[in-house]
């Protein structure tokens, strides 16, 4: 068995050390690494439209009297004749921005850049299991973008009906027309993400399983790649159901069958469908739309371990807790789904069921509170802009986690839900945190990526811009949701109990419009860096873990000898008896008697014999050559 | 000529910006801090956790405070005291809570911040204290979810038998309000049967459509319950009333209902709010389409006897437009005309 492993490895090795050309280099690569970069990169620019389009919605919302005219050569016949936007134009903002940051930022972007990349790099394996389903993911991803783009600019205009695409009005096109060409677009184009996502996790839980290098047990693994493993079994479990909901869709949509539709007479007509049930496509959805937060915020919490741990140069507090929190978010996302549909008319005993399930998923969660702030206590913190991003993080996990327990309370739901206070929920813990875990990610690794160092200053001005503007824009919606201004309003002024806040709303969208320019000095750091950054030492961060034993710049394969073993878990940090503040992972436990706790001391023999038999094999190896 | 000025502006602080950049990066080359593993910028940052702490949450308790009465609307329904009254105890709970573990978040990092005459002391994990803070926060929410649970079975709970009942149907973009008359039971309907003079789709043909009334007012009792039978005509609506506490999707094919006990009558609201304007009112709160955010009805809640007296004044559907009645088979028509002839 130890020789099989080992000569494929140096064969594999040899197999890696072919030229590339930029085609298979750059589009249609392989290497998992080039993947990781490509989601990146695809999910920066899916980023600054979703950005974009917020901004847009956002100047209508703080400064309804505003002439908008200037947008016209851009935004064409959706700017009226009188200069301001049109409110069904609104509604297709707001739906592609929580489509797009939801799907192609935060699971794409994140997941996708990061899986790909750190898999393989931290649990030491060549590449992934399939480099080939690999490069399809991404290119199925690519190509669900193009279609999402193509509906930006269609003359009915993409998909109008919220991100969650409710059937009826998503079904018929006399509702509002968005629902014409632009959902059919908006339904192939997840169709592709769909298949993209399943593609990428299907990968993702072979490799981890699989492909482990020697010694790197389920115990020893980084919490980023739990956190990885993990994400990707909840999307495989819950994407197909998604396909299922957006199937039966296309059916009525095209087909004329009636899952979702009864009872409808509009455009002066009664349509023959009847005996469907909108209902039933809510829980449908939810049953991914709930999972997918937990796929969105898992890997920013994985990042955030890591990233803590490592800066705080002391071991992550709780590792087993931690897992087993994981592990309880991730059974229990499944079971939480109908939380979304308290009010929706479903049966009100379902409430009490789902409301009790609820408020356990925030037990998991506190837990991995407590346990980040017991990490940064009495540790020797070193403020990276990762570092700071994962403090951030951690303070909007706790922000908008808390408002999800108002939330999860069905009776303060009744009047909470489709509010603001809803708006400011989400993109807190959701939104905010998820995209706090994507940066600390990209400062973390960006050596690795790219052999070269970040600018530390501009990432310190480019965290407190954002995270004081974060707060800007999303805590005052908690008070305008407290005064039960509904969502995906275009302007409120229509109702008594709701025609104040035109200054809060004013001061919102300006602080998001600070926001999104500030993110342009990452942009400029991001891209300026890559060329031009300082070049970086191979282990930057002084970090255990198995990616920075690789060189500065590894080829396809990762490593040019053989695979490094690892002998203990990945944080080691500040460990007694030390004289390093961090032993990586590849350092034996007979090379460190005088930091070794008792019961890895009694290890350490079990260790040797282990090495010295694989000693053996290898000479046995090179005699054969 | 201004936009030239302006364009000119922004390259120059953009040049400026650059230059800063450049050389505070060669300073630090120069001195040498970027080969430290913490440079000066490492206390600053620490800092900044503490300066943000303080703004921030001196920002949260002044603006929280002040804008008390505007955020906090007047609760016009008996279930809005208990889950108004919910709402503010798991405030306390969770805002103690946000404090506590903010307080920490930002502290830590200026208390412990890098230097290198420390170690970090190695305490990877502590089983006490995991299970201490997965059992607390367990009783505490249990404690939450079950008064909610209370709650919400009781407001979920069948209406009382004498509700008063009001239907109310969504349609893009307005609200249409149907009341059962004075036999108490609305009449059936269908969505086939809905014509320009018939936008309810009501069937005529059952006995108790005949006296069932339009308005274009919610008219309500105080302190007699309501039940309001919800259904849309086209795509999904919501019922929102925000002084009432009361939400229900409005969902075509599946009727929905949400019954509650409103406790002052509009004219009492107007007095105690000393705003001669105040309206109860309800709006939409499911996407339905361009019109979503002017879909507005007034709800007028006044004494028992008053509601009674209106309701003998409004004048049914038939009676309005006589010619509904056309056609119909001849039990119900005679019912009809003796409607009619009543008048």
């Amino acid at each position: 068995m130890a020789t099989a492993t080992v000569t494929n490895h140096e064969s594999a090795s040899q197999d890696h050390e072919h030229r590339d050309n930029f085609v298979t280099k750059y589009l249609f690569t392989q290497d998992h690494k080039m993947i990781g970069k490509q989601y990146l990169i695809t999910g920066m620019f899916w980023a600054l439209i979703g950005g974009f389009l917020s901004i847009l919605f956002r100047l209508q919302l703080g400064f309804p009297e505003m002439d908008l005219s200037f947008l016209r050569p851009l935004l064409g016949g959706w700017i009226t004749e009188s200069g301001s936007l049109d409110p069904t134009f609104y509604l297709a903002l707001v739906t592609m921005h929580g489509t797009i940051m939801v799907f192609f930022v935060l699971t794409a972007g994140l997941s996708g850049t990061f899986s790909n990349y750190l898999i393989p790099l931290q649990i030491g394996a060549r590449d992934m299991a399939s480099g080939f389903m690999n490069m399809l993911s991404y290119w199925f991803f690519f190509v669900s973008g193009v279609i999402m783009f193509i509906s930006l600019f269609i003359k009915t205009g993409p998909a109008a009906g919220g991100w969650v695409v409710y059937p009826p009005l998503s079904a018929l096109e006399q509702a509002i027309p968005g629902s014409g060409l632009g959902m059919t677009l908006w339904l192939v184009a997840m169709t592709f993400f769909i298949a993209s996502s399943l593609l990428g996790g299907i990968n993702y839980i072979t490799t981890v399983i699989n492909l482990r290098t020697k010694g790197m047990s389920f115990s020893r693994l980084p919490l980023t790649i739990w956190a990885f493993f993990l994400t990707a079994v909840i999307g495989l479990l819950s994407f197909p159901v998604l396909f299922a909901a957006a199937l039966l869709l296309v059916f009525d949509r095209s087909f004329g069958t009636s899952f979702y539709l009864s009872d409808i007479y509009i455009g002066g007509e009664a349509l023959p469908n009847t005996g469907g049930s909108p209902v039933l496509y809510q829980h449908l959805f939810w049953f991914l739309g709930h999972p997918e937060v937990y796929i969105v915020l898992l890997p920013a919490l994985g990042i955030t371990s890591e990233v803590i741990a490592t800066n705080s140069r002391k071991p992550i507090f709780g590792y087993k807790a931690m897992i087993i929190s994981m592990l309880g978010i991730t059974i229990l996302s499944f079971i939480v789904w109908a939380h979304h549909m308290f009010v929706s008319g479903m049966n009100p005993f379902l409430g009490s069921i789902f409301m009790f399930l609820t408020l356990i998923i925030a037990v998991p969660s506190a837990v991995k509170v407590f346990n980040y702030l017991t990490t940064l206590w009495r540790g020797n913190l070193i403020f990276t802009p990762a570092m700071l991003f994962s403090i951030g993080l951690v303070s909007f996990f706790i922000s908008g986690g808390l408002t999800g327990i108002f939330l999860g309370n069905s009776a303060i739901d009744i009047q909470l839900h489709d509010t603001y206070f809803v708006v400011a929920h989400f993109h807190l813990v959701m939104g905010s945190a998820s995209f706090f875990g994507l940066m600390a990610g990209v400062y973390h690794w960006f050596p690795k990526m790219f052999g070269r160092m970040m600018d530390a200053k501009l990432g310190y001005i480019h965290f407190w811009l954002t995270f004081t503007g974060v707060y800007l824009v999303f805590f005052p919606m908690h008070y305008i949701g407290i005064a039960g201004f509904p969502r995906r309003y275009y302007s409120w002024t229509n109702f008594e109990f709701a025609n104040m806040y035109t200054d809060l709303n004013m001061f919102v969208s300006v602080a998001a419009i600070i926001t999104f320019t500030a993110q342009f000095i990452f942009i400029f750091n991001f891209f300026y860096s890559m060329y031009r950054g300082k070049k970086a030492t191979l282990n930057p961060w002084r970090s255990n873990t198995l990616e920075w034993t690789t060189p500065l710049y590894p080829g396809h394969g990762n490593w040019p000898g053989e695979i490094p073993t690892v002998y203990r878990w990945p944080y080691d940090y500040s460990k007694p008896g030390a004289e390093d503040d961090f032993i990586p992972q590849t350092v034996p436990l007979s090379a460190t008697p005088e930091s070794n706790l008792p019961h890895e001391q009694e290890l350490v023999k079990l260790e040797l014999e282990i090495m010295k038999e694989d000693e053996e094999v290898l000479i046995a190896n090179e005699t054969k050559h | 000529m201004y936009g030239f000025l302006i364009g000119v502006g922004v390259l120059l602080l953009l040049s400026i910006i650059w230059m800063v950049y450049r050389i505070q990066t060669l300073v630090t080359v120069v001195k040498g801090s970027d080969k430290k593993i913490a440079s000066g910028s490492n206390k600053v940052n620490a800092i900044l956790f503490i300066v943000f702490m303080l703004g921030a949450g001196a920002l949260m308790f002044w603006y929280s405070i002040k804008e008390y009465d505007n955020y906090q609307l007047p609760i016009g329904s008996e279930h809005g005291l208990v889950t108004d009254r919910l709402f503010w105890v798991t405030m306390a709970v969770t805002g103690s809570v946000f404090l506590i573990t903010h307080v920490l978040l930002f502290i830590f990092p200026y208390k412990y911040r890098y230097s290198e005459k420390r170690k970090a002391s190695f305490y990877p994990d502590d089983n006490k204290l995991e299970i201490i803070w997965t059992i607390v926060p367990g009783i505490a929410l249990a404690g939450l979810v079950f008064s909610g649970w209370m709650a919400w079975s009781d407001i979920t709970a069948p209406a009382p038998e004498n509700a008063h009942v009001v239907e109310i149907m969504g349609y893009q973009f307005a609200w249409e309000i149907r009341y059962p008359g004075t036999d108490k039971v609305l009449g059936d309907y269908d969505y086939r049967l809905i014509t320009a003079s018939n936008s309810h789709g009501i069937d005529f043909t059952d006995k108790n459509s005949i006296d069932d009334f339009p308005s274009p007012v919610v008219v309500i009792p105080k302190g007699e319950p309501v039940l309001f039978k919800i259904r849309a005509r086209d795509v999904l609506h919501s019922v929102f009333a925000p002084h009432m506490r009361l939400k229900m999707d409005a969902v075509p094919g599946m009727p929905t209902r949400f019954w509650f006990v409103p406790i002052k009558t509009t004219a009492e609201m107007r007095v105690e709010l000393n705003n001669p304007e105040f309206n109860y009112e309800i709006a939409c709160t499911e996407v339905c389409g361009k019109g979503h955010f002017g879909m507005r009805k007034i709800i007028e809640v006044i004494e028992p006897a008053a509601y009674q007296k209106w309701i003998s004044e409004q004048r049914s559907f038939i009676q309005m437009d006589p010619a509904l009645a056309e056609g119909l088979p001849s039990e119900t028509k005679e019912l009809a005309e003796i409607q009619l002839t009543e008048n």
